[in-house]
Order: structure tokens, then C-alpha cells, then sequence
């Protein structure tokens, strides 16, 4: 069954966002969602930009005002 | 029987935890109130930065090793004798000779390992210098190598985050003083849009290798290395072709922390203030081992410990929270291989790296036997 995991990277300079991102993504299951939560506004373009180019699922990408809830779908 | 303190994990924020609370509480240790065990995996403590030397033949090897035993306070029980299993809710863990562990304070800290292994190819095809034996066969690669393409390959998760940097400028320099750079071409790879994870980091790196004329491809994952066609190709799409492949590879944290079922990957889900394990109030993670998103580095370890022990020691003589952890991390970057700088943030503040200078440098290399200080809880 599929499952939601999800990485706090509000304030994390190093690796930051997308670094954690990927790490996460090698220790998951075709088809779980990892939801990332930044306070860095990059992280609302960086993210889908990787997504594109490797190949996984952009699920949403949401402003919650002093954060982003960026969540990604693993595909593959 | 007084109040049993156990740390899994001879590295430097298992040492540096150990020694300082013997610093604190020593008295309270020989009246037997207190008691501190360590199970590690080694009888010798490696100094792991060291290795970044290692290559170009600028440490001694005998630099990177001191005796487990003599770095540790003497009132520290210490064992060789590898955790197998963590059991935190009897409280108890077992080890590799069949031992079995009570503990009142559990500290967790077994690190972080590389896995070329999980990368097709990438043990065959490759060289690293996160291990001893890795780096002595990249000092005997390099000095055969009379030109050709070098990649430096960089993928996540990874300790020291700086290194990737500092081995690509070091290359540069090591390779332009043996007259071998015209014939050279150096290409370093990163997994996200940028030349490094911080920022400002990135913005210095990218001039810094125009200048040089290295190369960098972004946004690149590696899928698989094909050692026979000397190829490697990202998740991306991207295939480049290599004479010297120089990667540092993906890491995971130890295996008993999987075995036991305390976090994926190896890395147990920590409280990034308080540092302990979440839903528990005993454990105590440190160092690489957390799941916390920030630097895997021997400098965020001991800021770390350096709170872990002030809050062990308050709970057991006070009963009280002494403090929390800011997040504070510290890195001396070597530009090369005369320059150097260095770049530190915390939770609340973003990292401003300074220009090189020679003296950072100079530094860096004194710092490299500084550490013994750090792991003996002086400095």
C-alpha cells in the first residue's frame, strides 16, 4: 500500500530541500508521495524542474504563507 | 547501581560525548553514581577529513589514527564489539559476541557509510577517498594518470558536504603543477541546479571553475557507471565519458539502526532541538546517524554532542533540560591547494562563506591535529 512520507526542511541551509528530496526517494516504494515542506521559495520551481527531467510525478505545490508544501509522487 | 549511560558508536560524536560528561561528572563516575559504557566497531579512531589528503600524498597516513582506548577518558568502559540489534523499549542492546547492554541513557552514534554498491558500476568503475583504501588507490591512480578526462561525480545523500569542492579545486591545482592540466579535462557533477547545496557556496564555486575552465553538469542523479566503455549516466538522461571517474558515492547510516527498525536508510528520526529519538525521552541520536536535514559533517556532530552532554548531565545530576541545539554547523572549505576558507549557519542563520586566504588554509591544516582536542571534549 502506498504511503505518504514527508521531509521538514523548513530553515535547512545544507543539503537543503531538493537534496533531502532526492535522498528520500532512493529509500521509498514506486508510487509513495514525499511531501517537502521549505521556508525557500526555490524550492516551489527547483523541485518540479528535477521532477521533469528525471521523470517522477509532480503531485502539488502549495504556498501555506510562511512555507511551500511541495509533494512529489515517486514513478519510477 | 547507579545511572547507566551507553553509547553505541566510537566515532567523533560518540567520543566527544563520552569524554566531555567524564569531564563533568568524573567524580560522580568513580563513586560509581554514574557509568559509561561504548561499544564500537574499531580499537583505532580515524580522523575522516584526513582523507581528503590522502590522494595527493599531503598527510601521513599515521596522522589520520590514534588508539580508540588512549583518545577515551579512562573512566569510559569500552568495548570492540559491534552493536547488532537496538531495543528501545526494553531498553537493552545486544552485540556482535553475543553481549546484551542495559542502559538508562542511550546514546546513538554509528555514523554514516558509503554505498558504492548501490549504484550499478560504481564500485567496479570508480575512485573515492571516503575510505582508507579508496583514497590509497586514488594517490596510486592519480600518479599514474598523464592526462584525459577526470569527472567528479557527487551524489545524495553524502557526509561532508564540502569535500566534492575541495577535491575538484585540489585536483586542479595538484594536476596544473605537474604540468598536466593542457591535457586535462575536469568535469564535476551535482545532483541539484546548482554547483553546491548552500547558496552562496554555489555562487563563489561557479566563477571559481569558469575560471579554471572545469566543467559542471547540474541536475545530475547517477543511474549507473559502465566500467568497460568508461561511461556514466544520470537519472537524467546524461551520459559522459571518463578516463578517471572520481565519485563520492551515496551514503546510508549504519546497518543495526535497520536491523533494529529505528529509521530507513539508517537515519532515526530525531528531534532537531532536543536531539532525541522521536517518541522517546531516553535515546539520545548524534551526529550522522539523525535524520535531521542538515549537514553530515564531524562539525555539526560536535556542536551536537557538545549539547547532548550538557543535557545528559543535567537530567541525571539535576533532573532538569539544560538546552537545545541551534543547528550550528562549521566547515573549513579548501580552495585549492594553497587557499582556503570556511562557511558556518545555524536554524536561523544563512551561511556567508568569506574570500580564501592562505591563513584559512594554514589553519585548516593546523585544525587537522586540533582535532584530537575535539574528540578528547577540549576544544
Amino acid at each position: 500500500m502506498s504511503q505518504r512520507k514527508s521531509i521538514d526542511a523548513r530553515g535547512a541551509f545544507c543539503p537543503g530541500p531538493l537534496m533531502e528530496l532526492i535522498a528520500m526517494l532512493k529509500l521509498v516504494e514506486i508510487g509513495d508521495e514525499i511531501e517537502v515542506l521549505s521556508t525557500d521559495k526555490g524550492t516551489a520551481m527547483d523541485v518540479p524542474e528535477w521532477i521533469a527531467k528525471v521523470g517522477h510525478e509532480m503531485v502539488g505545490v502549495e504556498d501555506k504563507g510562511d512555507h511551500w508544501s511541495v509533494v512529489v509522487k515517486k514513478a519510477k | 547501581m547507579g545511572t547507566r549511560i551507553l553509547i553505541v558508536g566510537g566515532g567523533l560524536a560518540g567520543t566527544i560525548i563520552a569524554n566531555g560528561i567524564c569531564r563533568q561528572v568524573g567524580k560522580q563516575i568513580r563513586k560509581g553514581d554514574i557509568s559509561i559504557t561504548m561499544i564500537g566497531t574499531s580499537d583505532q579512531h580515524m580522523y575522516q577529513p584526513g582523507l581528503l589528503y590522502v590522494p595527493f600524498g599531503k598527510i601521513r597516513e599515521s596522522e589520520l589514527f590514534r588508539s580508540q582506548r588512549k583518545v577515551l577518558n579512562n573512566l569510559v568502559v569500552f568495548h570492540v564489539d559491534p552493536a547488532t540489534n537496538i531495543d528501545v523499549d526494553a531498553k537493552k542492546v545486544t552485540t556482535a559476541a553475543g553481549k546484551t547492554h542495559e542502559y538508562d541513557y542511550l546514546v546513538i552514534a554509528t555514523g554514516s557509510r558509503i554505498m558504492p554498491q548501490n549504484i550499478p558500476g560504481m564500485a567496479e568503475g570508480a575512485h573515492w577517498f571516503y575510505d582508507l583504501d579508496g583514497a590509497r588507490k586514488m594517490r596510486d591512480a592519480l600518479t599514474a594518470f598523464e592526462g584525459g578526462k577526470i569527472i567528479v561525480n557527487v551524489n545524495a545523500p553524502h557526509k561532508c558536504p564540502v569535500a566534492p569542492l575541495e577535491i575538484t579545486f585540489m585536483l586542479y591545482d595538484y594536476l596544473n603543477e605537474k604540468g598536466l592540466m593542457d591535457k586535462t579535462e575536469i568535469t564535476y557533477t551535482y545532483p541539484i541546479g546548482r554547483l553546491h547545496a548552500l547558496e552562496p557556496v554555489a555562487e563563489w564555486a561557479k566563477p571559481a571553475m569558469d575560471q579554471n575552465g572545469i566543467k559542471y553538469e547540474t541536475f545530475f542523479n547517477t543511474k549507473e557507471v559502465d566500467p568497460a566503455a568508461k561511461t556514466i549516466t544520470s537519472e537524467e538522461g546524461v551520459t559522459l565519458d571518463y578516463d578517471m571517474l572520481v565519485t563520492i558515492p551515496p551514503h546510508n547510516g549504519a546497518e543495526v539502526i535497520t536491523d533494529s527498525g529505528l529509521g530507513d536508510g539508517g537515519w532515526v528520526p530525531t528531534d532537531k532541538k532536543k536531539l532525541l529519538r522521536e517518541g522517546s525521552t531516553d535515546v539520545f541520536i548524534c551526529g550522522d546517524t539523525t535524520n535531521i536535514p542538515i549537514s553530515k559533517a564531524g562539525s555539526t556532530a560536535h556542536f551536537e554532542a557538545d549539547t547532548v552532554i550538557d543535557n545528559l548531565v543535567s537530567l541525571i545530576t539535576e533532573d532538569r533540560w539544560a538546552r537545545d541545539y541551534d543547528g550550528k554547523v562549521f566547515c573549513f572549505v579548501e580552495t585549492g591547494m594553497k587557499e582556503g576558507t570556511y562557511v558556518w549557519f545555524d536554524y536561523t542563520t544563512p551561511p556567508n562563506p568569506g574570500a580564501p586566504s592562505q591563513m584559512i588554509h594554514w589553519f585548516k591544516l593546523a585544525y587537522n591535529r586540533l582535532y584530537w582536542l575535539s574528540a578528547r571534549g577540549l576544544l
